[in-house]
């Protein structure tokens, strides 16, 4: 019993703090970099522009957010990473589920997915833009093959470890394949799922926000390179600031969805 | 071994490889047939005839090299500041309630993308592509270290704390050794989020080793030469994956 309370003791102490300590040093952090940042930035110790005020930056993000062309930028990019997480997503699940339901398949080909998962996909482009051409096709094949690999490779260990009693369940009632896939497999396998495209839109997004970068004439990438040639710096840093706030909200938001599932079925 | 057991043990594998070769063979067929148009796809035999000319002429084992160099100066210092960072924040515990969530957030950034940044700040150089790979692996290895302590079995630290060890003791003696499985999960995680990002910087900044491979003999239309560099760089990442994996294993206690 006093074990227990002993064990218990440093997670219920670090619950137990109150808030105001952790907000109170959170905008301390956030004062002392504004703070520092300013200096530097007053301070010409780096070439002009290289370090704008808080102020320039805030008014180049108001700038942006005030502007219909950025929404149009702001929508071919979304709609390009909307078709990748189709493509990749749909393709991943598609290879998931075949992997994942055979033993000889999973041991034929996952270490190939499991390998190709790490590498550099941005070295593909070039032959992206040979196959899609320089438009918004090549851009969502890069984000479909990022897309791909963290959706194939997740659901593929999700299936595995779906509960033997759920598969033999769905059998005993003479489900037919599809009936297994929607009734069984991707309910008990929903927070492998979730995971794959949280991680699976975190790559999409890098994959075809650096296509852009590199060759295109629209999208937000497009603009963030656009900026570093006319060396816009206010301008870049709050399109950074941007991007950053959508991808973390996006993955944040994901990661809420799946939480919630777990809530309400508990 | 059994039969059954062998045949367990190989069919996938020559399954794997098997489907491999069949693929690229079929490849071969379209593109000589005039199906797949051969401007678009270069012939598998192309791409192998092209390996030794662009190992030889475009100097792959000095760009390997100014790769790895990279790579390694990167992970020296994410696993400097990486470790560092974990580590103070395990010490600093108000320090970690406010900060955690922010570097789990910068883990799930897409940071690469501040390469134009950087090559305002740091210039179209070496230093650039080091700086990025640095940024891109410091959230995975500050987290993992941090996660590594705090999984510390609370027996090991009571033993320290009988032996009436220092702080300084405590730390080195039961917490860092107790930690390092999970540090070192973490700075493979840093490693290998450095390499990418490095070869993808590279590659988009037309600058180092074989990143700018890969862009300057696309540039060139030289496809065969291109695919065959793409082999290349995918085989070098396979293979520092293997090898970070099996020094993960080696670390890792048993059971």
């Amino acid at each position: 019993m006093v074990e227990t309370r002993g064990l218990s003791l440093p997670a219920a102490r670090s619950w137990a703090l109150p808030l105001r300590p952790v907000t109170a040093l959170r905008a301390a952090i956030i004062l002392g970099l504004g703070v520092i940042w300013q200096a530097i930035s007053a301070s010409g110790w780096l070439y002009r522009d290289v370090v704008p005020s808080l102020l320039t930056i805030g008014s180049a993000l108001y700038a942006i957010l005030s502007d219909p062309t950025f929404y149009f930028h702001l929508g071919t990019t979304a709609y390009e990473i909307a078709i990748a997480m189709v493509i990749g997503g749909l393709s991943g699940l598609a290879v998931g589920l075949l992997l994942g339901g055979s033993r000889l398949l999973s041991r034929a080909y996952e270490a190939y997915l499991y390998y190709l998962g790490p590498c550099p996909k941005i070295i593909f482009f070039p032959i992206m833009i040979m196959w899609f051409g320089v438009g918004p096709g090549s851009k969502v094949a890069m984000g479909a093959i990022s897309c791909f690999f963290p959706v194939a490779l997740n659901i593929a260990g999700g299936m595995r470890e779906i509960d033997k009693v759920l598969i033999r369940v769905g059998r005993s009632f003479r489900a037919n394949t599809w009936q297994m896939v929607t009734k069984i497999y991707l309910p008990a396998m929903r927070h492998p799922v979730i995971n794959g495209v949280r991680l699976g839109l975190g790559v999409a997004l890098i994959g075809t926000l650096l296509a852009e970068t590199k060759l295109s004439n629209r999208g937000i990438g497009f603009l963030v390179i656009q900026a570093y040639s006319i060396f816009n710096m206010p301008q870049m840093y709050a399109l950074l600031i941007i991007l950053f706030v959508i991808a973390i909200g996006a993955n944040a938001l994901i990661g809420q969805l799946g939480g919630l599932d777990d809530i309400k079925a508990s | 071994m059994t039969a059954s057991g062998a045949k367990d043990r190989f069919l996938p594998a020559a399954l794997g490889i098997g489907s491999l070769f069949v693929f690229v063979a079929l490849l071969e067929l379209l593109i000589r047939g005039g199906i797949i148009n051969r401007f678009i796809v270069p012939m598998p035999s192309d791409i192998i005839a092209a390996f030794p000319r662009v190992v030889i002429e475009e100097h792959v084992l000095q760009r390997f090299l100014l790769t790895a160099g990279e790579a390694f100066s990167a992970s020296i210092l994410v696993a400097i500041v990486g470790v560092a960072g974990g580590v103070v924040l395990h010490r600093y515990h108000l320090l970690r309630l406010a900060t955690e969530t922010w570097v789990a957030a910068i883990a799930a950034a897409p940071l690469v993308l501040m390469y134009p940044l950087y090559l305002v700040i740091f210039g179209r150089s070496a230093l650039t592509i080091v700086m990025m790979g640095f940024t891109a692996g410091l959230a995975p290895v500050i987290l993992k270290t941090l996660e590594g302590l705090l999984a510390t079995r609370r027996v090991l630290i009571n033993v320290g704390k009988s032996f009436n060890l220092t702080r300084s003791q405590q730390f080195w003696k039961i917490l860092f050794p107790a930690a390092l499985p999970t540090i070192f999960v973490g700075l493979r995680l840093g490693l290998i989020f450095a390499l990418i990002n490095i070869v993808g910087v590279e590659f988009l900044i037309n600058f180092g080793g074989l990143g700018q491979l890969i862009n300057e003999l696309a540039e060139r239309y030289d496809l065969a030469g291109t695919y065959a560099a793409i082999c290349f760089v995918i085989l070098v990442s396979i293979g520092v994956f293997l090898f970070t994996e099996r020094l993960e294993r080696w670390l890792r206690p048993v059971g």
